[in-house]
This record gives structure tokens, sequence and C-alpha cells, in this order.
């Protein structure tokens, strides 16, 4: 095989739709693979936690539905990568029965359906640490303890490229993959068929996001990604789109601390020394990226645990005297709830919306409120009972601050509802970590059947 | 030429999260010549971007100037990893603003 085309519709397959007529155009182009990442840790530790998706199952749905046509209309392999935003079991098992009814729904003949889990048993994982290898932590995290271990609910692991080759040896037509890097789905088809490390991770690079690697800015537009033996060529299809080298080479620092390098399961992308030319006004190829196998495989951990159930609550203030003594009208709330409930056992947050609600400490301005405020209160408690109690003092009590100068003594903020509102549980970041395996298959455990009529 | 603001020089000013821990910042130019001038102005250092959101420079985890991009990119890290409770930028998205007026001189 001299070349491999692959489409990438969606960079967050389920957060948002892929746009149609761009997607059919990269159809016809007669692809080789389509593929799709549909995770992201962006959606912050609740969906983890929780075993959610932080979008309606219509919008997965939806686009699974127009990739897995055009893919049967093709023949050519469907990939999709860590299912349902977190890759955990239930969201693979989500989008293995989603495959199954669209294949039935729409009399697809039969074909082959291979997926994979990511979830790391806590067990098994403690079981490793008293075994002596080390969990270590990523930017910041201190290396894994068993109380932050017992603090977990759930826990993945980010697999390379390897269930995903396996699956395609195993003649897999579908792969809908557990938590993984999101190269990976672009990256494994591309070894597979025997390109070489040095491209074929760049590609999984460049292609992850879609149209992020386009211009002008525009996303879930599809973009196609050729690679050879000599090159990586990427290429918008999206009429008004282009790939440009400012656009291609940009895409390298998104999302990441270092635009030069990226780690995955079993080594490094180098992109030091890329080179970038413009071959037609919509492609951009790419040679000279570099990867570095590495001598003992270190695969990444997510974890998270859950700190308590939630309320949420809203108020306003407009009294400008009010405005600039905020902090002691939330002091006096927290007060109140403290004489409530003490000290400790529980967590009341105000974001302080029109002061630095969106940026807290890093706000540069915060010294210079707007004119009035919005001020969202968050409580979170061991039980819902509590929850709402607390969140209901910290928030009630905001009316009753009592501040000396003040000139209305009716009230001291405005409620636009009378309630707290239930929200999702609070969850934190647990682990954020490596650990050694001897096989990279060792976490990934791969499972084929057969799908359609 | 005149002093301007970094905004009229750069095409794009983002943030975005890197990670959980992390948040990453992305200054990028459309033109070499923009990008050098602002490069050469000093105007953004590790030390200015510290100074600017008000943190000690070792939360600043990189600072690169990017050539191939023509982008300035710093990474800062959280205080708490992303979407615990009190968060109130669990993408870390926007939190790029107090960068669009920086003062570019001549």
């Amino acid at each position: 095989m001299q070349h491999l085309k692959i489409i990438c519709p969606n960079g967050h397959l389920g957060f948002a739709p892929l746009r149609p007529e761009s997607f059919e155009i990269g159809v016809n182009a007669q692809p080789d693979f389509i593929a799709a990442d549909s995770g992201s840790d962006d959606v912050g530790p609740v969906p983890l936690g929780s075993d959610t998706s932080t979008s309606p199952e219509a919008w997965q749905r939806g686009d699974l539905e127009k990739m897995l046509l055009a893919s049967r209309r093709l023949g050519v392999p469907m990939v999709i990568g860590s299912a349902g935003d977190t890759g955990s079991n239930s969201r693979v098992d989500r989008y293995v029965a989603i495959i199954k009814e669209l294949a039935q729904q729409h009399g697809l003949k039969k074909f082959k359906l291979g997926y994979f889990y990511s979830e790391v048993d806590k067990e098994a994982l403690r079981a490793k640490m008293r075994a002596g290898h080390e969990v270590l932590g990523l930017d910041g995290f201190a290396t894994l303890t068993e109380s932050e271990l017992d603090a977990t609910d759930r826990i993945v692991a980010m697999a390379g490229v390897h269930p995903y080759i396996e699956l395609l040896r195993q003649g897999a037509d579908v792969i809908i993959g557990g938590r993984s890097s999101d190269a990976a789905v672009f990256a494994a088809p591309a070894l597979f068929h025997g390109f070489a490390e040095d491209r074929a991770y760049y590609l999984g690079k460049v292609l992850e996001c879609a149209s992020f690697c386009a211009e002008p800015y525009g996303g879930k537009e599809t973009v196609m990604g050729t690679i050879s033996h000599d090159d990586v060529q990427v290429t918008a299809m999206h009429p008004e789109q282009r790939c440009t080298i400012a656009s291609v080479s940009g895409h390298a620092m998104y999302e990441r601390s270092n635009p030069y390098e990226e780690f995955f399961a079993g080594g490094r992308l180098d992109m030091t020394h890329c080179h970038y030319e413009q071959i037609d006004p919509r492609t951009t190829r790419i040679t000279g990226s570099r990867f570095e196998p590495a001598a003992k495989v270190r695969v990444k951990l997510e974890g998270a645990g859950k700190v308590g159930e939630r309320y949420v609550g809203l108020c306003g203030i407009r009294d400008p005297y009010t405005v600039a003594n905020v902090d002691r009208v939330i002091a006096w709330a927290r007060e109140q709830a403290r004489l409530r409930f003490g000290d400790s056992g529980y967590g009341l947050h105000y974001n302080v919306y029109g002061r630095d609600g969106v940026m807290g400490a890093l706000e540069p301005l915060r010294d210079q409120p707007g004119h009035e405020l919005c001020v969202m209160v968050q409580g979170v408690a061991p039980t819902q009972e509590m929850a709402e109690e607390l969140t209901m003092i910290g928030l009630r009590q905001m009316f009753y601050a009592r501040l000396p100068d003040v000139k209305g003594t009716a009230g001291s903020v405005a409620f636009p509802l009378d309630e707290v509102l239930h929200a999702s549980p609070a969850y934190r970041w647990t682990l954020n970590h490596t650990v050694e395996v001897d096989d990279p298959m060792e976490l990934f455990k791969t499972h084929l059947v057969e799908a359609g009529i | 030429m005149n002093t301007q603001k970094l905004s009229e020089l750069a095409k794009t000013i983002r943030s975005k999260n890197a990670g959980v821990n992390k948040i990453t910042f992305d200054i990028i130019f459309r033109e070499a010549a923009q990008y050098e001038r602002v490069k050469r102005s000093g105007a953004i250092t590790r030390d200015s971007m510290a100074a600017l959101y008000r943190i000690p420079v070792e939360r600043i985890s990189d600072f690169v100037e990017y050539d191939p991009g023509l982008a300035i990119k710093f990474t800062v890290y959280r205080l708490q990893p992303s979407g615990s409770a009190g968060d109130g930028d669990i993408f870390g998205a926007q939190q790029y603003a107090p960068l669009l007026d920086i003062a570019i001189p001549a």
C-alpha cells in the first residue's frame, strides 16, 4: 500500500454534532478509514466519576449513524476512540449497542464489530502498588497513595495504538474503543498497513481534532489525512476551509504545554524538526516528524472520586456599597453555615460574577467590579439533605448580611429564584498518573462480535 | 509605528486546558513581522505573564516561542485540578482576556 487516506469528521464525537456537508465531501473522496475520537478530560471529573456522558445520546447516535452508514457503503473500517467522553466500560457498551441497533435498523449486511475496555480495577491497581510499582503523578500530582486510591470511584487507562491494531488484525470492520489517546484511532490503521511510526503518530496528532487544524476557525468539519512512505498530507474538506502551514503547525500547540512533543503509551512523538509545505490551497504537507519508542511502556491513568452531593443557588447584588463589600456578605453567610455545621465536613463555594467569577485569583481586575454582581453558591456535603440545607444557608444568609452603613435594610441581595437547585454530585480528579506495564495490552481486553443481518 | 494592543497584532489569543491541572495560553500571529515585533518588544515574557496574572513565576510550567507556528505560548498550573467544585472555567477557555490589551511598543 502506497497511500492511506483517513477522514475525521469530529474532534470530540458526541459533544456537538458533525457537520454533514463536509463529511459527505470527505466520504466522496473515497477514504480508506473513517475515524474519530469521542473522549476528553476537558469535561471535568464528573462524567468519569458518575459514569455518565456530557451530551444527549441522540447526538452520539446521530454521528455514529452517519459514520457507520458511510463506512458500510464504502466497505472501509470505522474506528471510534474513547466512547462517550470518558471511555468507561458502560460508555463502550452503549456505543456497541448503538452500532448493533443501527445495523439492524438499516438492514446492514453482517460485519465484524470489535471493541475493548479501558477501565482499571482498583484492587488490581492496589496489588500492583503493593508489589512495588509506583504510580507516578503527572503535572503536579503526587505519587499515588492507597488513601487517594480509596477516594477514587472509577479509573480508566489511556490506550495507545495496541488494542486497535489487535482488533484490525482480527478483521474488525468497526471498532469502538475505551479510553485512548486521541491520535491512536488514526495512527493504528496507518501502522497496521505498514506505515512508519514517525509519520503514523503525526497523522494521528494532526487529525485528532478534525477541522481545528484548518482555517478559518470552524469546528466539527471533516478533514482528510493521507499518509505515504514519505510524508503526511492534510486537506480541509469544507469548501471554505483550508489546511495552511499556519493552521496545521498551530494545531500542534493546541491543548498542549509543549508544541514540540507528545507522549503515548509506548513512546514520544517529536515534532521539533517538522517541515510544513503548502502543496495546494487546501492541503499542507508535513515531513520530518519523529517517533521515539519508549524502553518501558507507561500507561496514563485517569481517575475521579466523589466529593459529595451538591446544590447550587444564585443571587444578584446591585447596591454599590454591597457590591464593594461582597466579601463581607459572603463571610457572614459562611459564618452562619459554620454555626450550623461546624468547621469541616462540607464545602461552600462562591463564584462572584461581575468581579472574578470566571478567573478567580487570576483576575487582574478583581478590584474593579461591575455595577451589578451575580453570586453563584455551591454547597457540597455527604448527603443531599445536608447539601440542600448548607446551600440554602450559604445563599439565604447573604440576604441578612449585616453591613454597618447599608442604606437598604430590607435585604442585601436579589433572588431570581426562591430555591436552591439540585446539581450533579461534586467529583475531583484523583488520578492523573502513569503506571508501567510489561505488555501494552495488559489493561485492555478486546472483544469481537458480529453485527448486522 | 505606534504602541499597539496585542489584540491588534495577533490573529488568535486563546486559553485552554492542557491536561487536568494546567491551562495553556496561545498568542498566534498571521505575519512573521508582527510575531518578531512582539517577541523583540519583551512585553511577553515568563516574568511579565506572572506579573499580569499575579502568580509566582514557578506556576508557569512552560514558556515557548514557537517559530513554526508564529506563536508565543505559556502554560500555567491550576491551583486545583479542572472541574473541582468552585472552578469557574472547567475548560480553561476564558482565561486569556487580560492578554488582549497588553501594550506592545513600536
